[in-house]
């Protein structure tokens, strides 16, 4: 189905050019390999995660094509794209929520199961909060992974100081603000020590500060090792959050690479009209 | 109305005195009421729930069922238990015809579908804001209903009240079943049909102030409980 994988964290930089760039499912190349921050070229590690062919139909239209993409341990992962891409369903199929069409997703070389599901967690854009106290809600969260007694209370404790919410631990969650709600959305998620996190644009309607305090949370759970895939449309988070960005387009791959590199220099037309602000319509 | 008035008052005195009489067919009604919704509960409740929650074959069908059978006709119920527990019935050997049990089935099978199809209807949509949450978190199927039903619990309740309301105030089917025997089948309903047929008017005013009465303080206790439970953003 689809012709070459885009690796994220392509190979060191003294490998051949045709092995440094990622390419899209057309065979295009679309990025240099990733570095670290002293620029360094990163070692090529094996993705934690990887999608071969992977497509999506619904009602007689493909709404993913030939996705083919690479995700290594402990990275950041961002994926843009215009609304109607298919971002936040290629984000599903990741996670297992939505079954592809065709292709398939691996965890570590072997098809996404239960098991390999459980080492991972997903926040969504609106926090879903259940009708109970903010402990009952992370009590859930670990009751459903089968942690209970002392290790139980110590992961409550531990994520209630994480979401700063240890002094509002009794009250009903859907009481706290939209912030406190997505702060507590994430403490859950990760109070099952997942990883890979996925989240779904979970700022998108929060304020500047509660951004913030989010945002510092994901930073807090990647330096802990988790691998963060964030679906976002703000450039400024992605460059803040990002080490390597996807740009979906109509459903399929059109750019990856390194976030700063593709951000600062868009190669796709539909990248770039993205990126201007202008609408991109196909074919032109 | 000077009539009615003094009808009134008569009424309100058996109530202050306690009336026997009174007192057995209130007592009566309360008990054959209560087992019949605790039955329905504990069959329309767990079925309503998989039916909000699951998607399985047949589960269209079930909820048509459910939704028919929601109107049901007390009388054709009262008939369709009546040829069962009748002498040449398949239960008639069990003698059941014309005595509290046979009111209880008539009863559960009244309300069981107003259970169902409410509680049905209140997990369905709670299940459509939490399925994502849950299957994130790879809950398994007997804890997300369990989960399910503690928090729709206030909604719930309204439910469970509506299959209350409906058997209290039920007479066509406990008639045909219970045969309205003074000191056997006789509650508050059937007795006020016949006493109002008898011109005995004070005893069925009586009857009709308590049915009334547990109305209200039904209705209300619901609305303070959904007020108290939107208040802690628990409903």
């Amino acid at each position: 189905m689809s012709e070459s994988a885009i690796d994220l964290f392509a190979p060191a930089a003294h490998d051949s050019p045709s092995k440094n760039a990622a390419t899209t499912t057309d065979g295009r190349r679309v990025s240099e390999p990733s570095k670290s921050k002293d620029g360094i070229a990163l070692e090529p590690q094996s993705p934690l995660m990887e999608t071969r062919g992977l497509c999506f139909e619904a009602g007689g239209k493909w709404l993913l094509r030939d996705i083919d993409i690479d995700i290594r341990s402990g990275r950041r992962t961002v994926i843009m794209g215009a609304n109607g891409a298919g971002k936040s369903l290629l984000l599903r199929l990741l996670h297992g929520l939505v079954r592809p069409t065709a292709g398939e997703v691996r965890w570590q070389g072997r098809r996404l199961d239960r098991a390999a599901r459980r080492l991972q967690a997903m926040v969504f854009q609106r926090p879903v909060m259940l009708r109970r106290s903010v402990r009952g809600n992370l009590r859930f969260a670990l009751a459903v992974r089968g942690i209970g007694g002392s290790e139980r209370a110590e992961r409550e404790t531990k994520a209630l100081a994480r979401a700063r919410l240890a002094d509002q631990a009794d009250r009903p969650a859907r009481l706290l603000s939209g912030g406190e709600q997505q702060r507590l959305s994430l403490a859950r998620a990760l109070s099952t020590s997942p990883r890979m996190l996925f989240l779904d644009e979970p700022m998108a309607s929060l304020d500047p500060a509660s951004t913030h305090a989010v945002e510092s949370l994901i930073e807090q759970a990647h330096a802990e090792g988790v691998a963060i895939v964030l679906v976002t449309h703000d450039k400024g988070q992605a460059r803040r959050l990002g080490d390597d960005l996807i740009f979906l387009h109509a459903g399929r791959v059109v750019e990856a690479g390194p976030v700063s590199q593709r951000l600062d220099d868009p190669r796709s037309p539909a990248m770039r009209a993205w990126s201007e602000g202008r609408l991109y319509l196909e074919g032109e | 109305m000077s009539d009615f008035g003094g009808i009134l008052g008569e009424a309100a005195g058996l109530l202050v005195a306690l009336d026997p009489d009174l007192m057995e067919i209130i007592g009566l009604s309360l008990r054959i009421t209560l087992v019949s919704l605790v039955i329905a509960c504990f069959i329309g409740l767990p079925v309503g729930a998989l039916a909000g929650a699951f998607a399985f074959p047949g589960r269209s069908a079930l909820i048509v069922l459910l939704n028919t059978l929601m109107g049901l006709p007390p009388v054709v119920v009262g008939l369709i238990a009546y040829l069962i527990l009748s002498a040449s019935g398949p239960l008639g050997p069990l003698g059941l015809l014309y005595t509290p049990v046979a009111m209880i089935i008539a009863q559960t099978i009244l309300i069981t579908p107003i259970v169902a199809a409410l509680t049905r209807q209140v997990v369905e949509d709670l299940h459509l804001e939490y399925a994502e949450q849950f299957a994130s978190m790879q809950a398994g199927k007997i804890r997300r209903i369990l989960e399910l039903m503690k928090d729709a619990r206030y909604s719930l309740l309204t439910a469970v009240l509506a299959g209350f309301g409906r058997a209290i105030s039920e007479v066509g089917a406990v008639i045909i079943v219970g045969g309205n025997i003074n000191h056997v089948t006789r509650v508050m309903t059937t007795a006020i049909a016949l006493e109002t047929s008898k011109g005995n008017l004070q005893l069925a005013l009586a009857l009709g102030i308590v049915l009334l009465l547990l109305a209200v303080m039904i209705n209300a206790g619901v609305m303070a409980l959904r007020a108290f439970a939107e208040r802690s953003a628990l409903a």
